[in-house]
């Protein structure tokens, strides 16, 4: 390996450089060197704060201003109004309350099903492509295919399967299928709902798959040969063996996929446009929609710092409940 | 361990059923990219009554598709680079050294991937127009403000995937070169920057995904000039016609690359994943 004699990194090194220690590598600790970590964390820290962390703070703050039209342009000068963003868009009373509480019914039922299902569907690829057959690896890539599609060029083949005149889903099922007689709607009405759960669950199996995939790699193989000698079949090897051990990436998995999936904006933008019908009006595109058309950003922040204390309400509640049980097991 | 014939049986419908539910759309994106206007207006028909390229000509100029395809590579690769150029950095710090505040860091980067990005679209855009007032620096409706805003999206999953390939280089190695001399920059860019090459690939192609599909900020912080892909690829439907076979055709040939790419890479994404995982 690199042995120096004519790097120019000397800038990099204690006095002794010229000597090099011999023996136990030791960590020498000169204050440069308990300095040199925050350096190189600097750049990223400073980005995050940049985009991420002075935008909430400020976000925070907007939601406590009487931020519409008129002080966008010069939006210091928006009179300072406390909680009134805030007892406008959540009182379950107003009009505005009981909008925000159906988008929020909405947004959950549509998470909790779509990480539901791309779990089982991960599931179910993950372990059926765990023994090694021909054609597995072409599977594998196809299955990461919607994955790796941008995300608007998925959505929008999408919204042309579920065209009412001229798409393939009312095609097969009136026209080849004779199931219906009518042409129903896809887009808008009470379908809208599960087309968009289609949509978010095409789009999100396959990182469940690609995560679960890499679980089952750490799955040691005489786990399951012991499990077999002992006669266990297949679900009981699947209860016993395969589930316990990817128990480490479900927890992260469910998590982050049910965040993605509440916060989602892309999916229900490019399938329906900037207006949602009422039955999938989730709740990114109902606070999209209130802020951009009304340019009340005062509300639409109140709204916004309401479902981030919600978020992490969850994920604390989350992280607690699958810690205590993991405890319980140790 | 044999496999039963349940299981096989099992296994193959389970595949179908995946299979089927996975390339439908992927064919009907192909094979309507290849129809004449008339047969993507008058229903949905499973072949092209004659197939041709038109679709593949007419995009161009019925959208200005390839200025959108410009501003979309220009964004997303630079954002991709300086993203992992950035993040080599922190994961090398959180891999190899014990620090004071290693901890809140880790947790405070991966839970900015938990914020909607609602939250901060509102103040960002008005940060952005009342710095462009201020101080002339244009970052609202400029590929600069969407370079800068996107490094940040991928950052926090590339630094956790990278540490968990750098934390799977054994430690011998950097203790070697530290005896021959060598600092830490140099430990970084001569002996563990070239062990981890499949990773710092990988992750590259990540966070160039990540800016190459982003609806959200593309559609606010965007004009007419600095349009992207994402918003551009709406353009195809007017008020009176939607040019389906365009919208088909367009879709595929920006899906392409990003598709090629991800599964030449798909391996080192389930290393990487396995790495951050088991931690």
């Amino acid at each position: 390996m690199a042995t120096s004699t004519t790097a120019p990194d000397a800038d990099q090194r204690e006095p002794r450089a010229g000597a090099p220690a011999r023996g136990p590598a030791r960590r020498p600790r000169g204050p440069r060197r308990s300095l040199l970590p925050y350096l190189l964390l600097a750049p990223a820290v400073v980005l995050e704060l940049a985009i991420h962390v002075i935008p909430m703070v400020v976000g925070v703050w907007m939601s406590l201003l009487e931020l519409t039209q008129f002080h966008i342009r010069n939006w210091s000068t928006a009179p300072f109004i406390g909680l009134e963003n805030y007892r406008a868009t959540l009182d379950v009373n107003s009009a505005a309350g009981k909008e925000l509480l159906h988008s929020f019914w909405v947004t959950l039922v549509y998470s909790l099903l779509s990480v539901g299902f791309a779990w089982l569907l991960g599931i179910s690829a993950a372990v059926v492509l765990q023994r090694p057959f021909r054609g597995r690896a072409i599977l594998r890539a196809l299955f990461l295919t919607p994955y790796a599609l941008p995300v608007y060029t998925a959505v929008i083949t999408w919204s042309f399967l579920l065209q009412r005149d001229t798409g393939l889903v009312n095609h097969v099922l009136v026209d080849q299928l004779g199931l219906l007689d009518d042409r129903p709607f896809w887009l808008i009405g009470d379908n809208s709902f599960w087309s968009l759960l289609v949509v978010s669950v095409w789009r999100n199996w396959p990182f469940a798959f690609l995560c679960l995939m890499a679980g089952l790699q750490n799955v040691p193989g005489e786990l399951y040969e012991a499990a077999a000698i002992d006669g266990a079949g297949f679900w009981r090897r699947l209860r016993s063996v395969t589930l316990p051990m990817l128990r480490p990436v479900n927890l992260v998995l469910l998590l982050v996929l049910f965040l993605w999936t509440f916060n989602d904006f892309n999916t229900p933008y490019v399938l329906f446009g900037g207006s949602a019908p009422e039955q999938a009006d989730l709740i990114s595109i109902h606070i999209y929609r209130s802020s951009f058309k009304t340019w009340d950003f005062g509300s639409g922040s109140a709204m916004s710092v309401a479902l981030l204390l919600f978020l992490l309400v969850v994920s604390a509640a989350y992280l607690l409940i699958t810690n205590r049980r993991r405890d319980d097991h140790a | 361990m044999r496999e039963t014939a349940g299981e096989r049986w099992g296994r193959r419908i389970v595949l179908t059923l995946l299979t089927l539910f996975v390339v439908i759309p992927l064919y009907v994106m192909v094979t309507s990219a290849a129809k004449p206007l008339q047969d993507v207006q008058n229903g949905f028909t499973w072949w092209p009554s004659r197939p041709t390229l038109q679709p593949f000509i007419d995009m161009w100029s019925t959208v200005p598709l390839a200025r959108y395809l410009v501003n979309s590579l220009v964004v997303s690769s630079i954002a991709a680079i300086c993203s992992v150029a950035v993040a080599i950095f922190a994961a090398f710090a959180v891999s190899r050294y014990r620090f004071r505040g290693r901890g809140v860091f880790s947790v405070t980067v991966l839970s900015t991937q938990m914020f909607p990005g609602i939250l901060f679209l509102l103040p960002l855009f008005l940060i952005y127009v009342n710095l462009g007032n201020a101080t002339g620096i244009e970052l609202y409706a400029s590929r600069t403000g969407l370079i800068i805003t996107y490094l940040t999206f991928s950052l926090p999953f590339s630094i956790w995937m990278l540490v968990g390939y750098f934390d799977s280089i054994p430690r011998g190695l950097d203790e070697a070169a530290q005896v021959d001399g060598a600092g830490p920059l140099r430990i970084l860019f001569q002996v563990i920057l070239p062990a981890a090459v499949p990773g710092v690939v990988a992750v590259t192609v990540y966070a160039f995904m990540t800016a190459w599909g982003e609806v959200l900020f593309a559609s606010v912080m965007t004009d007419e000039g600095s349009r992207t892909l994402a918003v551009g690829l709406q353009g195809y439907s007017t008020q009176f016609n939607v040019y389906w076979n365009q919208v088909m055709a367009a879709s595929l040939v920006v899906s392409i690359p990003v598709v090629a790419g991800f599964l030449a890479l798909q391996r080192y994404f389930v290393a990487g994943l396995t790495a951050g995982a088991v931690k």
